[in-house]
């Protein structure tokens, strides 16, 4: 008998709260609390759970915590390549890919950041207003492809994420004309959304024009306000067979469709890499997967009836709106001002939740939780009758997405 | 020792055997790309294959030095200490290259005057005996191109 399409049937998280906030609970604590509420939340135990996934960089290795949970086995332990964020929605398919081909039965997908707890990204591990090494500046050994290729990037100063896709955004404003109110409203909106999310970090912050506007610049054109939150918390989703899911509690979201990965030559995208080709330079990177993720699943842009969408800088979900094909290219700008993003009246409401840049940066893996919400009906910006939701992971890195879908 | 723009506490470059190379041409302020010594292809940063035929053979081919922003961010947060803010991050469109571009600095000028498509040239920066940077100003000597 062959296998059908695999069903997220579980989402949790812990609380979320700024970047440092949590120092008495360790990131792999939060890791087991946020998979315990997603396990619970799908009606199952720990005693179901055979499989553990996750993605780029994540210090909270699948042994050990399939060990403290008492995992009956690990079958199936994963962690996609990608960086950051990118790998967010890849590490769902991956479980998705397990359960349809037998690998594992069921497969919790999880990431837990403390930022506070470790280093802060963005800084390499440095202390800017440390004093300097007596040593005379020469090069040294680079221990990995990412450092060497950072070693291109590092000593001009390159090393925030918020100047790296300041880069793209930049010259998509030269070429189109893209203005900063255009990703002004993007932030906003995001924060409207939020407002109703108790979860949220920054449910309690409204925001105008004005202080978006006032607010200090980063890294020309991101002001702090283009920027992510920097966040501690957890989240979690559970992934099993269509014949699982159909005898659970809640209602079982499909995961219709996901790819992953980026176009030719495009490494570690514009934060390492000046020699992305010319017609790709000014986008998320994003479109050729997306073809991919529109085919495999049957549907265009037109079926989204809710969008969660990556966003770590407001420029990356405005180029990641054309790669989708939400609009042409370079009208991401109007499209963002017409208000095609909001909740209310919107065509296209996205990030439901906040986003990163307004309920919580967990590399974005909320953003799939949110998605499964939404389709739920439980979503505190509910879209009323929604059947499919994009979700996306990354942009300017090489990303994945997926295609959620409720019949 | 030459005009200087950034502290000495900025992050050194890191190198592996294949960058390595590079950063000793720039120590003699010679601006190399590799070429592939099959199809000229060029590449930056440098790698161990050709991504077009695949080839494992490359050269050393010097550049003018002279080029044009691409794109670029004026940063307003410090890396290191004793840093000048803010300071401008560019993707220099380098000429003579085969079409490559780098990541690097434009010094010299006023943050806000800078603006995609100004044409500049190479300043090396002598970090130490051994180490100098690429960075760039606008460009005082004419084009090549």
């Amino acid at each position: 008998m062959g296998r059908t399409k695999a069903h997220v049937v579980g989402v949790g998280e812990t609380k979320y709260a700024r970047w440092g906030r949590i120092g008495d609970v360790s990131e792999h604590a939060l890791a087991c609390q946020a998979i315990l509420r997603a396990v619970e939340d799908a009606g199952l135990t720990m005693d179901d759970v055979d499989g553990l996934a996750s993605f780029a960089e994540d210090r909270n290795e699948a042994v050990f915590i399939a060990a403290e949970l008492g995992l009956p086995a690990l079958r199936f332990a994963n962690m996609v390549w990608m960086p950051g964020g990118g790998g967010g929605c890849a590490a769902v398919g991956n479980a998705a890919m397990a359960v349809e081909t037998g690998q594992a039965e069921v497969v919790v997908v999880y990431r837990s950041l403390c930022q506070g707890q470790f280093f802060r990204f963005g800084n390499a591990g440095r202390d800017a207003a440390a004093p300097p090494d007596p040593a005379p500046p020469t090069v040294q050994q680079a221990n990995s492809l990412m450092l060497a290729s950072l070693g291109f990037t590092m000593p001009y100063g390159l090393l925030m994420a918020a100047a790296a896709y300041a880069l793209p955004t930049r010259r998509h404003m030269h070429l189109y004309g893209t203005t900063s109110e255009q990703l002004g409203t993007l932030a906003l909106t995001f924060r409207e959304h939020a407002s109703r999310n108790p979860r949220a970090v920054m449910g309690g912050r409204p925001m105008t024009m004005d202080d978006y506007l006032a607010s200090p610049m980063i890294a020309d054109p991101h002001r702090l306000f283009d920027c992510c939150l920097e966040s501690d918390g957890a989240c979690a989703v559970v992934v099993t067979t269509a014949e699982r899911a159909r005898d659970l509690g809640k209602p079982p979201v499909e995961i219709l469709a996901s790819e992953q990965g980026a176009p030719k030559g495009y490494a570690f995208g514009p934060f390492s890499n000046a020699n992305i080709p010319d017609d790709l330079y000014a986008t998320g990177g994003c479109e050729e997967m997306a073809g991919r993720l529109w085919g495999k699943a049957g549907l265009g842009p037109g079926d989204v009836d809710v969008a969660q969408i990556y966003d770590h800088f407001t420029g990356c979900v405005l180029m990641q709106l054309e790669d989708f094909g939400f609009c042409k290219r370079g009208e991401g700008g109007p499209f963002i001002e017409s208000g095609a993003l909001a909740w209310k009246g919107g065509s296209l409401p996205t990030n439901t939740h906040g986003g990163s840049l307004s309920e919580a940066y967990i590399h974005g893996l909320n953003h799939v939780v949110e998605g499964v919400r939404s389709l739920r009906g439980e979503s505190t910006s509910p879209v009323e009758g929604a059947e499919v939701c994009l979700v996306t992971s990354g942009a300017c890195v090489a990303s994945s997405a997926i295609l959620l879908g409720r019949r | 020792m030459s005009e200087r723009f950034f502290p000495d506490s900025m992050p050194p470059p890191l190198a592996d055997s294949i960058s390595l190379a590079w950063w000793r041409a720039a120590a003699e302020h010679r601006l190399v790309v590799q070429r592939c010594t099959e199809c000229e292809h060029t590449r930056h940063p440098p790698a161990p294959v050709c991504p077009e035929c695949r080839s494992s053979e490359s050269e050393w081919m010097e550049v003018p030095g002279l080029g044009e922003v691409y794109t670029y961010t004026a940063v307003h947060r410090p890396i290191a200490a004793g840093q000048t803010l803010p300071f401008v991050v560019a993707v220099v469109a380098l000429e003579g290259s085969g079409g490559l571009r780098m990541i690097s600095n434009v010094v010299g000028v006023d943050p806000d005057e800078v603006e995609i498509g100004m044409p500049l040239e190479v300043v090396w920066e002598d970090m130490s005996e051994e180490l100098a940077i690429p960075r760039f100003r606008p460009r005082r000597r004419p084009g090549t191109t």
